[in-house]
């Protein structure tokens, strides 16, 4: 993108600024991505969901949707998913708003390390995961098989709505954490000293000052548990829990020749109840200022914890990431094990199952690695350049981009699926002559669009708490928009688009319903994919769950590093280190 | 802009992002391609020996669900893929129906004609049968030890109340071999009496799988004691190490597993080459392999097999009900979304009937009152209903509403309204038959 026609300066020199506060390239920048969303999602979902709204004999209709609202089990399902996400969020919250306070406010040795482990849960294989949470958590799982043992009663952890929050809050609590660390480590240290010289400390320094400041974040992470939670599919079919929308629009859509609407009505009815969950997740924060003008990315004095408090926070911590690697370490075991069934723990140990899928694995790694690294990067552009043009711009249809974006987390990855073979599989690639419906950079895009959400509120949520007034002080210093931008708006958001860059990262890569529409070649596949083809026998169960660990593994490196770069820049840009 | 934008997020990637290579590349020219939802340890010994027997053919497998390759061929028709393989029947009625697929007629002599009472082949010429497969019981031996039960041997044994929560199947929507287990029953019971043992089971039930392998899975793992499912996922298995059993009940369903080549296959000549190899001896004895344990359709095959490999041309608890695949095809999708509304959907509901129903029948005994007795028919008589009559399953107008209509056929409602009609009359009859059952407990 060329810079030339830059307009230097708050001098209303032509309509365009004066009118909707933006400067060229951001108009350039809003048609970029608006085209991007409707070639990848809105065309190809637009063509799936069309049957919603045809009659049976034909011509356009509303009558399914009147046949949702009349239909009981539809109605139930509606207030289940409703209920659930929002307990989800509930429980979420008091795993993720202690560890995440913890993490950033006192000094912890090994901080970097538990933020990756906090990230983990977000990995979970497809099937390997359910399997190894069946056999810690299920009705005979190992923990339930030692409580028969020793006290004669089972927990149903697994066993209806319940069993969903419960699965759900450990699957995607890292969503909260991520936001809220991000925040957190943005919020000016001067404002926390300021209230302790006023006479504030503890809790009400926490409740009255810190939580509040750091809200943009929570909002972000809780808004995204409740939007992933309403429209998740996997945890209900792994549950077995059919009463929901997301696994009732699933069995319709995904069952051999049948040809009912109801899928894709509820589907759509999911696209406008998360899109809703976000537009009100913005109503509740408009309005507030949440930026702090000081150096921005200093973040929260890092103090040092006294004895008593050492071990409370430990314990916590401990108690927090053991429960949430619980289902990892059963993803382990399984994949060293040579038979478990209805046991306490493997009959016996093994790495054969490491030997069968170490030809294989090489190829899977670097393709996950490449597809989803891609995909984590589109996503953190487009998701910066939307919150940039939503909070900084008053152009029009911004908003629209928006939700647009967001509306892709409530897309079933079959569906993108379908939409983008429907739409591209006739068009084909220059050179080699291929479909670009299955040349694998497809599959970089249905990812890329299907986690845009997730870096989208990340990078919206780091925004909130820039200061215009940084900007301008730039900006009256003589840098032009583009240094503003590179030189003090991206380096203050830095955190947030780390943690948006993360959250894509990591559940890309273990997407499967897409991937199992778009990828024709087993050279193109990621380790979904491998996972998959393994996990369809009882023998690939152990190769399975080692490539599941390889899928974990590789996502705790990718964030380590992340962490470690980021705690590097925030090492340089903090004046902690000099103070204690 | 947008570049520099990301350049300090894109650099905790940019590392790792490197190290790869583009991935991907065209294969060689003579390359099958397959779709399938059969496990790699089928595919997999079938592509290397293919390959090996006729050099410079490169065999690419691309593993999908069914419902997923389905949609795949279907999506792809300017340039498919070359060969459908899956078990499902269902999915290639579909195939067949949309005019996705072509007519072969394999060369391979010594096939078996019928299986069970099922023909191996289309009758149409457009899939052949390579393997069969029977639906039957399989049990953890563990769970059933832990839990002091009896191995099941009938489907009938299902039905006692000692399995209460300890059985799963996959839904006959999901699983187009579980469909035509529940078809045999129904047409080997007759459809009153064979609902009423669906339901009877279906009191009994832990889970309704969404998938096939859901169940042999959860049986594996001992989630539930016995799994309603077809021979070689329990045989596979068992050979694998699992604690687990496979029995055929004195009535089952035989199926046959499929595959067919794809309308406008690009070669079709290695197509037809392939699924003569799945039908030669030497490829019918692959499927003898402990991790595939499919039963072959070549019947000399079987001399190969070990001792106490299940025949269906000569054991006679495989022979199979005589089948009529009319009356099937008739009801097929209202019969999958019948199934859901009174058992997948009310899971909880009928378990909870058929527990008070159980309860008050230990409790009471034979020495009930005419009362008590009274009221727990009456709950079982609810308990066993089912909302549509033979007739009307079969009818045109209302089974029409579950399929795509053809021009000017005309229906007597939606389908969104047949099964919302369902769902209530199922939950109520769930929440009588409980309370009559609780009734009778007091009415002593």
């Amino acid at each position: 993108m060329t810079t030339t026609t830059l307009s230097a300066g708050p001098r209303p020199r032509f309509s365009l600024a004066a009118r909707y506060g933006a400067s060229m390239p951001q108009v350039v920048a809003l048609f970029a991505v608006a085209i991007f969303l409707i070639a990848f999602l809105v065309v190809p979902i637009v063509r799936v969901f069309m049957v919603a709204f045809t009659h049976p004999e034909g011509g356009f209709t509303l009558v399914h949707f009147g046949d949702f609202f009349r239909t009981r089990l539809l109605r139930e399902a509606f207030w289940n998913s409703l209920y659930v996400a929002t307990m989800t969020v509930v429980l979420a919250s008091l795993i993720a708003v202690p560890l995440a306070t913890i993490l950033s406010r006192f000094r912890f040795r090994g901080a970097a390390l538990i933020h990756t482990l906090g990230v983990v849960p977000l990995v979970m294989p497809p099937f390997v995961g359910a399997v190894a949470m069946q056999l810690i958590y299920g009705r005979n799982g190992s923990i339930n098989l030692l409580l028969m043992d020793w006290f004669g009663f089972r927990i149903p952890f697994m066993e209806g709505l319940n069993g969903v929050i419960f699965v759900e809050a450990l699957h995607y609590f890292p969503f909260i954490l991520l936001n809220l660390s991000a925040s957190l480590s943005n919020i000016d240290s001067a404002m926390e000293e300021s209230a302790q010289n006023l006479g504030a400390h503890g809790f009400t320094l926490f409740s009255r000052i810190v939580f509040p400041l750091a809200l943009p974040g929570y909002i972000a992470g809780a808004a995204l548990v409740f939007v992933k939670v309403f429209d998740d599919l996997a945890t209900p079919l792994l549950l077995n829990v059919n009463n929901m929308l997301a696994p009732q629009a699933f069995l319709k859509i995904t069952s051999v020749g049948i040809t009912d609407p109801m899928g894709f009505v509820i589907s759509v009815i999911m696209v406008i109840c998360s899109v809703g969950g976000l537009a009100l997740s913005g109503l509740l924060l408009r309005g507030r200022d949440f930026s702090t003008q000081q150096r921005g990315g200093g973040g929260l004095s890092q103090r040092e914890l006294r004895r008593g408090g050492r071990i409370a926070a430990t314990a916590f911590v401990i108690f927090a990431v053991a429960l949430a690697l619980s289902p990892h370490v059963g993803i382990f075991l399984l994949s060293i094990a040579t038979v478990w069934s209805y046991a306490v723990l493997p009959d016996a140990f093994t790495l054969a199952h490491y030997q069968t899928i170490f030809r294989e694995a090489g190829p899977l790694i670097s393709n996950t690695v490449l597809y989803c690294g891609l995909a984590g990067l589109i996503d953190v552009i487009l998701g910066a350049t939307i919150a940039y043009i939503v909070l900084r711009t008053r152009l029009p249809g911004r908003r629209l981009v928006e939700q647009v974006a967001m509306s892709a987390v409530a897309i079933p990855g079959l569906v993108l699926g379908i939409g983008l073979l429907r739409t591209y599989y006739d068009v084909m690639l220059p050179f080699s002559g291929e479909s670009l419906a299955t040349f694998w950079g497809m599959l970089v895009i249905a990812y890329a669009v299907r986690r845009l959400p997730y870096a989208m509120s990340a990078a919206t949520a780091a925004l909130r708490q820039v200061h215009l007034s940084l900007e301008e002080a730039a900006e009256s210093l003589g840098a032009g928009k583009f240094t503003t931008l590179t030189r003090v708006v991206v380096p203050l958001m830095t955190g947030g688009l780390l943690a948006g860059f993360v959250t894509s990262f990591a559940t890309a890569a273990v997407e499967l319903s897409a991937t199992l529409m778009l990828v024709t070649r087993a050279g193109d596949a990621p380790l979904a994919y491998g996972i998959y083809v393994y996990m369809q026998s009882a023998a690939g169960r152990g190769p399975g769950a080692a490539l599941g660990v390889v899928a974990v593994v590789v996502v705790a490196i990718a964030t380590f590093v992340s962490y470690r770069i980021a705690e590097h820049e925030r090492g340089l840009k903090s004046r902690v280190g000099a103070l204690s | 802009m947008l570049a520099t934008l990301t350049r300090r997020g894109a650099l905790a990637t940019a590392a790792l992002v490197l190290v790869v290579g583009a991935a991907g590349g065209q294969g060689a020219e003579n390359r099958l391609i397959i779709v399938t939802s059969f496990p790699k340890d089928l595919t997999a010994p079938y592509a290397k020996a293919f390959e090996k027997k006729y050099p410079g053919t490169k065999v690419e497998v691309q593993n999908r669900n069914t419902a997923a390759a389905v949609t795949f061929i279907r999506e792809t028709k300017s340039n498919p893929p070359d060969i459908m393989w899956a078990s499902a029947p269902d999915a290639f009625a579909v195939l067949k129906s949309d005019k996705l697929l072509q007519k072969y007629q394999p060369k391979a002599k010594g096939i078996a004609q019928k299986v069970g009472a099922y023909p191996v082949n289309d009758p149409d010429g457009f899939y052949v049968g390579f393997a069969a497969s029977g639906y039957g019981i399989m049990y953890n031996t563990r769970y059933l030890k832990a839990n002091r039960l009896a191995a099941p041997k009938e489907w009938g044994d299902l039905k006692k109340a000692t399995y209460y929560r300890h059985v799963g199947i996959s839904a006959p929507s999901r699983s187009g071999t579980t469909h035509l287990t529940v078809e045999t029953i129904l047409q080997g019971e007759g459809w009153d009496k064979g609902w009423a043992t669906l339901l009877e089971i279906g009191g009994n039930l832990a889970d309704v799988s969404d998938r096939s392998f859901g169940v042999p899975d959860a049986v594996n793992s001992g989630q539930y004691g016995v799994g309603i499912v077809i021979d070689f996922f329990g045989l596979s298995a068992r050979a694998s190490g699992f604690p687990v059993e496979f029995v055929y009940p004195s009535v089952t369903a035989i199926v046959p597993a499929n595959i067919g080549i794809v309308a406008n296959a690009k070669n079709r000549k290695v197509a037809e080459d392939f699924i003569e190899f799945l039908l030669s001896e030497e490829g019918q004895q692959i499927l003898l392999d402990p991790k595939i344990q499919r039963l072959p359709v070549r019947l000399s095959t079987y001399k190969k097999a070990p001792a106490g490999y299940p025949n269906p041309f000569t054991d006679k608890r495989l022979k199979g009900i005589p089948f009529n695949s009319e009356l099937s095809e008739g009801r097929y999708e209202l019969l999958n979304s019948l199934f859901d509304r009174v058992i997948t959907f009310r899971l909880k509901d009928l378990n909870a009937a058929w527990q008070a129903i159980h309860t008050a029948e230990a409790q009471l005994g034979p020495r009930g009152s005419a009362e008590a007795k009274r009221l727990i028919a009456q709950a079982r008589t609810l308990a066993t209903a089912v909302p549509v009559t033979e007739k009307e399953a079969s009818d045109p107008t209302i089974a029409g509403a579950f399929r795509r209509l053809k021009k000017g056929e005309k229906v007597a409602g939606r389908q969104a309204e047949f099964e919302s009609r369902w769902d209530a009359t199922a939950s109520k009859n769930y929440a009588e038959a409980r309370a009559l059952a609780e009734k009778a407990l007091t009415a002593k």
